[in-house]
């Protein structure tokens, strides 16, 4: 039995290992970077060691100082979650060489599956149909740019390391494909350390479906259903579901067997996930094997009812895999919907800052929530930006949806940019609720999905005027508003509302709690949430999330506007810059690139916003750069 | 604490005929507060607007937190003294919050005769610094004023209580610390010059608002020289040659946060250290009172009835409750401020005078502000009381309540007579705060004891000489006296002469005195010091 386990990650994964372990009775070790000193789960873990600067590459990418904590805690197994050290064979090697167990397959499997190119050769020899495409050794320009070419277009190129749709990158044109393969190394060496990539046909509108697999030392392999997961942005799930809905049992024996056939031509040990992508005929194409526990094992728990990480545990000290194929059971339907720190209506642009408002929806056996954050903690620029996820169970596909949006009105945060009125608009989009899924899905109703919600105006004005006479009456009691010998006056408070000037005032009918209030409007009776955050009012109703901004007259907003330098070029978050394009004095005309900046992974170009001249530069490649940070200077010619 | 079981029926007939006859009253000071708000007139009003101008009243708002209240201070000051209408004496007073912290505001209504200064301008204007310095308030002075009356000069220039009082004000004031900011958002002529040049900090609106000793006709009649006001004393002169003014405002809304923000650069002085404890609201409706009171000065009430309707949880307890029981004593809470009550129940015996200097004595060794509710025909006369001296008695509860240095608030809520006035905080006692109830009189004694009075020394005078005094003379000679003491005794009279702060609704007399309670408390606790009381 192992006693003690360091979990060599961090947020919503380290926390949901952490669990488990705890409840087989293990000691936890967390570990931490500079940026998450105050994480929950540091918090959380029975001890927590820090490891470096709030950088992934300094911090929680660093297998030696990781193994060194290992040794100092008298860890006996690393469970290393997903991403970061997952899948790095190098790291597995150096635990072995410590005598400390790593939570997952041994070196072979990773290296063969970690590499998507021996991946799909491997495949193949194994008679497991592939997508075509190109998988080769040989990374040069010309060759690949051959390559893509015969393959046709769209394609993709894919880091070979890489995952989670970092490093991944669709060509439409024959002329971009050198740009977008120049950003597809870039991103595989910064995430990965590994600039390798490989080409494949892009599939039209396919359905993106999973099979989770399990096999333990003892020669035995179990398949524990399937997921669809083709409702993506930017090759990033967004919700997924177990088990896929409507394919034939057929298909979905020949994908499971298939997939645990995968697994034991690699030897493979421990939890794994044997990706397909089906096309609209009913053919499937082995994607690849992710050689972890993916972001969206809960929904496989929560129908067939077996812990994962459980299994990951046992499996690794040696015990054999608690249920048989037959044994296998699964029962209703569970969706999960991931939170991301993130603005959808901005590109999915991350969003980075304090949370300041956090209320979920009450767990129990059918809602879950897997978080690595809570009230008050910030999200920094250094890491994904998924910080949550939702996961909800019921009998059937159709009541798990509407569960799911349930769930979700009832997840209140604020302080950053939330996908939550997206999630909730994805859960009720017809071709989702009908099952027509595609990975194309929200990108072909993109314009339906990221609509503002539909507010009755008049009752949100009126909400934000229950919810502030309220704060006046607190603070003045039953003189608010006196006037001798005249009615008392109302609040005044000029604000913004979906980007119109309008002026809040006092209504007092209905009650307001600490986080909600009953609003009485028209003689009929409107429930939200809320939260005031300085001048922000944010109202959770049924409908969404209703932003109310008061517009409090500041002396600032009379001081006089010529100053104002249109040449300046900021920074839209905060973020590292990795790229600089341009030099002191040289032309550029608008739209040009001139940086690069990342953050949360994500590149984010910064182009000129007219013709000009560049003037100074004030950051360099490598520097951290904070938001609206002035990064050059623009002269306009 | 003892909670006040009122025992009044709402449901009687006698209730629901006092409790009209108080809506007639309250609706009509209503009426005469919604004329004052037209200022000088709709004209004047949509010209000062068409300027670009925001209202007097409009700029306190502004001035203001949202949701503050604003404790106006001599709203019907000048009504119907002069022969033209001057709303509010042309400038408008009270106490509001800025940024957390109380103020005075003391605003010019520029639509009313240019906001020059009548006599009653300059009482109200003096009043509201008195107030000011009273309650330790910063003042904020929003200048929209062509400076004195000139045909009333004789009453606004040269006494001790004039003009030049102001400016004494504002320099002994800030002198002690108390913040004096004036906001320049019209003319300030001449005398009102030194408004924005006294004050610690001023700000002016350019365009609008000029500082100048002499405009610029005199100017010209003088030496001359032709200017334009703008250049003469405008924003621009002030702000970057001159250094009359300090700050430069865009517009009125601007000038107002500026003036916000000077508030917010005064740390705040401590105050009084009262401790306040969580509000309740009385266990019976505010509104009640009209019921109770009624508007016949006559009939008489148990003032413990208004108490109830007046306090947290209807809670007070009495003191010395079976002693001198035409005054009622005991200790309450309003808006959850400790306060000691002293309230009329009768006229006054020597037992209740010293009942009420004794608790009054308890009140300022507790450091408990005190409420007056003043209902009082006077002290008890006849040769019996002479004899049991009840001057000296009297005597002893003038001399509490003139020595008193916790906060006073007193509320005339019917009538208001003689030493009654005196021995329950009268005006002159320096309470923080008078105001008048609708129904209440105020006069040195009724119209009938004067008419009777004024009669039987006629009729004595005539039997001296072996005249008669016929009935029909009596009447012909009690007719006037009656009239003159029911019109100089009503409290539009005396608002409109500043003897009191303001009329108010009974029912908003909590929320008054919360507010008041409030504003007294920025003063420092002060020890009393009593003088000799003949015992």
């Amino acid at each position: 039995m192992l006693k003690t386990v360091l979990i060599a990650n961090r947020g919503e994964i380290a926390c949901r290992v952490m669990r488990t372990a705890k409840a087989m009775g293990m000691r936890t070790i967390a570990i931490y970077s500079d940026a998450d000193a105050n994480a929950l789960h540091v918090k959380e873990a029975d001890e927590a060691w820090h490891i470096g600067p709030a950088t992934a590459a300094q911090s929680y990418l660093r297998a030696d100082k990781i193994l060194a904590v290992a040794l100092a805690s008298k860890a006996d197994c690393i469970h290393p979650g997903y991403g970061f050290l997952s899948e790095n064979a190098d790291f597995v090697a150096a635990c072995q060489a410590k005598n400390i167990i790593f939570i997952g397959p041994d070196v072979p499997a990773i290296e063969q599956m970690g590499s998507k190119s021996a991946a799909k050769i491997i495949m193949t020899e194994a008679g497991i149909p592939l997508v075509p495409g190109y998988h080769g050794t040989s990374q040069d320009d010309a060759l690949l740019q051959y390559e893509a070419d015969q393959i046709g277009y769209p394609l993709l190129i894919k880091a070979v390391a890489g995952g989670g749709g970092k490093g991944m990158r669709v060509v439409d044109r024959p002329e971009d494909f050198l740009t977008h393969l120049a950003g597809a190394r870039r991103e595989g060496l910064a995430s990965f350390g590994n600039s390798d990539v490989l080409i494949e046909k892009y599939l039209i509108a396919p359905r993106h479906v999973e099979v989770q697999v399990f096999c333990d030392r003892h020669g035995h392999g179990v398949y524990l259903g399937d997921r669809d997961c083709s409702a993506q942005r930017r090759h990033q799930k967004v919700i997924e579901e177990a088990p896929a809905p409507s394919l034939s049992d057929d298909l979905r024996q020949k994908m499971g067997t298939t997939a645990v056939e995968a697994a034991q031509a690699i030897d493979y040990v421990g939890a794994g996930t044997v990706e397909f992508l089906l096309d609209s005929n009913g053919g499937y194409y082995f994607m690849e094997m992710n050689t972890r526990l993916q972001v969206e094992h809960p929904v496989t728990e929560m129908v067939t009812g077996v812990d994962l990480v459980a299994w990951q545990f046992k499996v690794a000290a040696g015990q054999p895999l608690p249920l048989t194929q037959e044994q296998v059971c699964l029962q209703g339907h569970s969706f999960e919907a991931r939170i991301y720190a993130e603005d959808p209506t901005q590109d999915f642009q991350p969003s980075t800052g304090h949370i300041g408002h956090l209320r979920t929806p009450k767990q129990d056996a059918t809602i879950r929530i897997d978080t690595g954050v809570g009230q008050d903690d910030e999200i920094s620029p250094f890491y994904d930006p998924m910080i949550a996820k939702l996961i909800v169970w019921a009998p059937n596909r159709e009541e798990a949806l509407a569960k799911l949006d349930i769930a979700l009105q009832d997840y209140h945060l604020e302080g950053i940019h939330t996908n939550i009125d997206f999630l909730r608009r994805l859960a009720k989009l017809q071709d989702f609720q009908d099952a027509k899924l595609h990975t194309n899905i929200i990108d072909q109703h993109q314009d339906y999905l990221l609509s503002p919600s539909l507010q009755n105006e008049q009752v949100i004005l009126a909400m934000a005027g229950l919810v502030l006479g309220t704060q006046a009456y607190k603070t003045y009691g039953d003189c608010a508003g006196l006037r001798l010998n005249m009615p008392r006056i109302s609040l005044a408070l000029r604000a913004q509302y979906l980007g119109k000037n309008c002026v809040i005032t006092t209504h007092t009918l209905g009650k307001v709690g600490p986080h909600s209030l009953v609003l009485d409007y028209a003689g009929s009776l409107h429930k939200a949430g809320f939260c005031l955050m300085g001048d922000q009012l944010s109202l959770f109703t049924p409908q969404g999330k209703a932003v109310v901004s008061l517009k409090i007259p500041k002396i600032g907003d009379f001081l006089d506007n010529n100053d104002h330098n249109t040449g300046q070029i900021t920074a839209p978050m905060n973020g590292c810059l990795i790229a600089c394009l341009v030099t002191p004095g040289i032309s550029v005309v608008a739209g040009d690139a001139l940086m690069v900046v990342e953050a949360m992974k994500m590149e984010h170009t910064i182009v000129a916003p007219s013709d000009g001249v560049i003037g100074e530069i004030y950051f360099k490649v490598g520097d951290l750069v904070d938001a609206d940070a002035q990064l050059l200077d623009l002269q306009e010619s | 604490m003892a909670t006040l079981s009122s025992s009044i029926n709402t449901q009687s007939e006698a209730f629901k005929l006092k409790s009209d006859a108080m809506q007639v009253l309250v609706d009509d000071l209503q009426q005469q507060v919604a004329k004052l708000q037209l200022g000088g007139g709709e004209s004047y009003q949509a010209k000062h607007l068409s300027r670009g101008k925001m209202l007097p009243r409009h700029r306190i708002d502004a001035l203001l937190d949202q949701g503050s209240p604003f404790l106006e201070v001599g709203q019907l000051a000048a009504h119907q003294v002069y022969d033209m209408a001057v709303p509010s004496a042309g400038i408008i007073c009270g106490v509001g919050l800025v940024n957390g912290r109380h103020c005075m505001v003391i605003a010019n209504d520029a639509t009313v005769k240019g906001g020059t200064y009548f006599p009653l301008t300059v009482k109200k204007h003096l009043r509201a610094q008195d107030i000011a310095l009273q309650n330790n308030l910063p003042c904020i002075y929003l200048v929209d004023s062509g400076g004195a009356n000139l045909p009333q000069q004789d009453e606004v220039f040269p006494d001790k209580l004039h003009f030049g009082r102001i400016f004494y004000n504002q320099a002994t004031m800030s002198s002690q610390g108390i913040p004096q900011i004036a906001v320049v958002m019209g003319s300030c002529t001449a005398g009102g010059a030194y408004v924005p040049a006294m004050a610690d900090e001023s700000i002016i609106v350019k365009q609008q608002g000029t500082i100048f000793l002499a405009g610029p006709p005199l100017v010209k009649a003088a030496t001359g020289e032709e200017v334009s006001a703008e250049e003469l004393g405008g924003a621009d002169t002030h702000c970057r040659v001159s250094g009359v003014a300090d700050h430069y405002a865009q517009s009125d809304e601007h000038a107002l946060l500026i003036a916000r923000q000077c508030i917010s650069n005064c740390p705040k002085t401590a105050g009084n250290p009262l401790l306040r404890r969580p509000s309740s609201l009385p266990r019976y409706s505010s509104e009640q009172i009209y019921g109770v009171v009624g508007t016949d000065l006559r009939k008489p009430f148990d003032v413990r009835d208004v108490i109830a309707r007046v306090v947290d949880d209807s809670a007070f307890d009495e003191f010395k409750a079976l002693y001198g029981t035409t005054l009622v004593c005991g200790f309450s809470h309003i808006d959850g401020y400790p306060v000691g009550i002293v309230a009329n129940n009768g006229v006054l015996f020597s037992e209740s005078a010293q009942k009420g200097a004794h608790f009054i004595e308890l009140c300022c060794q507790r450091q408990i502000p005190l409420v007056f509710l003043q209902n009082i025909t006077g002290f008890m006369v006849g040769k019996k009381y002479e004899a049991q001296g009840i001057a000296k008695h009297g005597a002893k509860m003038v001399m509490a309540v003139a020595c008193a240095k916790v906060p006073k608030f007193t509320i005339i809520i019917g009538g208001s007579y003689g030493a009654g006035n005196y021995g329950m905080c009268g005006r002159a006692f320096e309470p923080n705060f008078l105001w008048m109830w609708p129904n209440s009189r105020i006069s040195v004694m009724g119209g009938e004891q004067a008419a009777g009075v004024l009669t039987q020394v006629k009729r004595d005078q005539l039997a001296a000489r072996g005249e008669a005094f016929s009935d029909a003379d009596e009447k012909s000679m009690r007719e006037p006296v009656l009239q003159q003491y029911e019109h100089q005794g009503h409290p539009y009279y005396a608002s409109a002469r500043l003897w009191d702060d303001g009329i108010i609704d009974p029912k908003d007399t909590r929320s008054v005195l919360s507010v008041a309670l409030a504003t007294a408390l920025n003063k420092p606790a002060q020890d009393t010091r009593f003088g000799v009381f003949r015992m």
